[in-house]
């Protein structure tokens, strides 16, 4: 059997291992547009910030290959997939045959039509190689302005932040991290980062990105009509899914491209997983992108074990996501802004002087969304609750406690966890 | 695999697994120079759950489809057999605390004496019996192979 995956970070990295665990003898062929072994692209703003040296931005040993028995072609680009022949054909024109196919090519950030977007000094920041030249910049670099408050803006922001950088972020919603807070857990963070100097402008977005005579950035124009001073912008509003290698192909798509439960696409013995994949969310039921890293790892397994003849089905993607700013944490997953109507119950606190937030969001007693900000400690139980669809209602008035943990169980979950190994 | 199992009807609360825990992970390996002179002090990676008269201890599952193994964005949290414990590299670890997301146990905890990092039970790697079983005095902590 022979494999060829298309990608490198984790869905890619858990196809290989996916299919490792099944198949220890067949070939596997990696390839990847990026010239670098397999690194943590998370890890790519505390690289910014200096936190992280190169080395450390592996994402598995250097030996990782050869133990795995992957021959990667890195620095190569896949430019099309030919189902009908089952062949990858190259950038530089080099066909590679397969009998399995893993597309795991993850996301592209969204560059949406800014008058003056093509000036210098205007970039992304998704990959090792925008930070590596993020940071060469860096000590040149006066005042910034992230466009996007949501997770990629506050990790550049961060990265910055270490520079000393004057940063201004630009966020179209309410507040930052719209997607995945609320609007107190975002107050709570915000006021931390303006005491730490950085310029919130919510509820606007960037009209026009005005050159220098150099062909660099020098201002933005925003929609309030506001003008920031600027020598360098970063575009971070969203990825969307790397669909370059499906175009033109019969593997159908829609907003990524669609797997059932095995990772399976329409056309036979072609697989997806990642960021690139549109696969079924855990609450609703319903095929949904979810650009996070713990899903991509685990559908890159699972469409590895599959590839391998081992197939488990996928429960479904949940959103979550854990990110820390200004040293506060923060933990959320699932549903946290439930519709006005009926049928969603609420809870919260709230202890403002210490940072502190918890909300829990129940539906027919079944937890389906929780935020922590602050005291995020054992937030993987609340996890479990909603993905296992724990009836919470016996022990629902302890959900937001302190001390909240498996001991407020019913008596037979308690037991049964504690004594088996059930994942 | 060989895990611990907590029996929650014989279990006094008495917290020695957390103490000795603290020992087994400090750099003396000595009670009293552990809690007095150390530092950093190792947390416990084993904790006591107290209700009223009642607990157990708990301490990482070494489950065998890991979420935090799948959920680690740098590669600290893994396994070096497919039998054998979930380990934690504090050297990748830069406490993202993605790990502390999913564990459906609770059983990760934040370790920030020094550099953030996670903290999780590694049983004692390398020693026949954990030193949170050996020094359980009611064994309501056992070291068994249940075939899972």
């Amino acid at each position: 059997m022979k494999y060829v995956i298309i990608g490198n970070s984790a869905a890619a990295i858990g196809g290989v291992e996916g299919i490792r665990r099944v198949d220890p003898e067949g070939e596997i062929i990696l390839i990847s547009k990026e010239p670098y072994a397999t690194y943590s692209r998370p890890l790519i703003s505390y690289f910014l910030a200096g936190q992280v040296d190169a080395r450390h931005m592996a994402y598995r040993p250097a030996s990782f290959y050869r133990d795995t028995g992957v021959t990667a072609l890195l620095g190569r680009e896949a430019a099309r997939v030919d189902t009908e022949a089952s062949r990858v054909i190259l950038a530089d024109g080099e066909a590679v045959s397969y009998d399995r196919l893993l597309i795991a090519t993850g996301g592209v950030p969204f560059v949406p039509p800014i008058e003056g977007a093509d000036a210098g000094g205007v970039t992304t920041f998704t990959t090792w190689d925008d930070a590596k030249a993020l940071k060469r910049l860096a000590p040149s670099l006066k005042k910034v302005v992230i466009l996007g408050g949501g997770l990629i803006g506050v990790k550049a922001m961060e990265g910055l932040q270490a520079h000393g950088i004057d940063i201004t972020v630009v966020e179209l919603m309410d507040r930052i991290l719209g997607l995945v807070l609320d609007k107190t857990a975002s107050g709570i963070l915000e006021k931390k980062l303006v005491q730490e100097g950085v310029t919130l402008r919510k509820g606007t977005t960037i009209r026009k990105i005005v050159p220098g005579g150099d062909g660099k950035v020098r201002e933005v124009l925003l929609e309030n009509g506001e003008s920031l001073e600027a020598d360098h912008l970063i575009i971070a509003i969203g990825v969307r899914p790397n669909l370059r290698v499906a175009a033109d192909t019969p593997i159908a798509c829609g907003r990524g491209i669609l797997v059932d439960d095995a990772m399976r696409t329409n056309v036979p013995h072609v697989y997806a997983a990642g960021d690139v994949a549109e696969a079924t969310e855990l609450l609703s039921g319903e095929k949904r992108v979810i650009p996070i890293l713990p899903n991509a790892y685990r559908q890159g397994k699972i469409a590895g074990m599959a590839m391998a003849g081992q197939e488990s089905a996928y429960l479904g993607g949940l959103v979550m996501n854990s990110v820390e700013v200004g040293g506060i944490p923060a933990i959320s997953a699932g549903l946290m802004n439930p519709p006005e109507e009926a049928g969603y119950e609420v809870k919260r606190f709230l202890d403002k002087k210490n940072n502190v937030y918890r909300k829990m969001v129940l539906k027919d007693d079944r937890l389906i969304g929780f935020i922590l900000i602050g005291a995020v400690d054992r937030a993987g139980i609340y996890t479990g609750l909603i993905r296992e669809r724990i009836d919470v209602g016996p022990f629902k008035r302890r959900l937001l406690e302190s001390d909240f943990g498996v001991i407020d169980f019913p008596r037979d979950l308690r037991s049964y966890k504690l004594s088996t190994v059930y994942m | 695999m060989k895990r611990v199992y907590a029996k929650e009807e014989v279990c006094a609360g008495c917290r020695l697994c957390e103490i000795w825990c603290v020992v087994a992970h400090s750099k003396t390996k000595d009670i009293i120079k552990a809690f007095n002179e150390e530092f950093p002090r190792p947390l416990p990676r084993v904790q006591v759950e107290e209700f009223g008269s009642f607990s157990f201890a708990l301490q990482c599952r070494h489950c065998n489809e890991p979420p935090c193994i799948e959920a680690c964005m740098t590669g600290a949290m893994h396994r070096e057999a497919p039998d054998g414990p979930v380990l934690h590299d504090a050297d990748k670890c830069v406490g993202c605390w993605m790990c502390i997301m999913v564990c459906p146990y609770g059983a990760i905890a934040r370790d920030e004496t020094l550099k953030k990092i996670a903290s999780k039970c590694d049983l004692c790697y390398g020693e026949e019996e954990p030193a949170c079983v050996a020094h359980c005095p009611n064994e309501a902590l056992v070291f068994e192979d249940r075939g899972e």
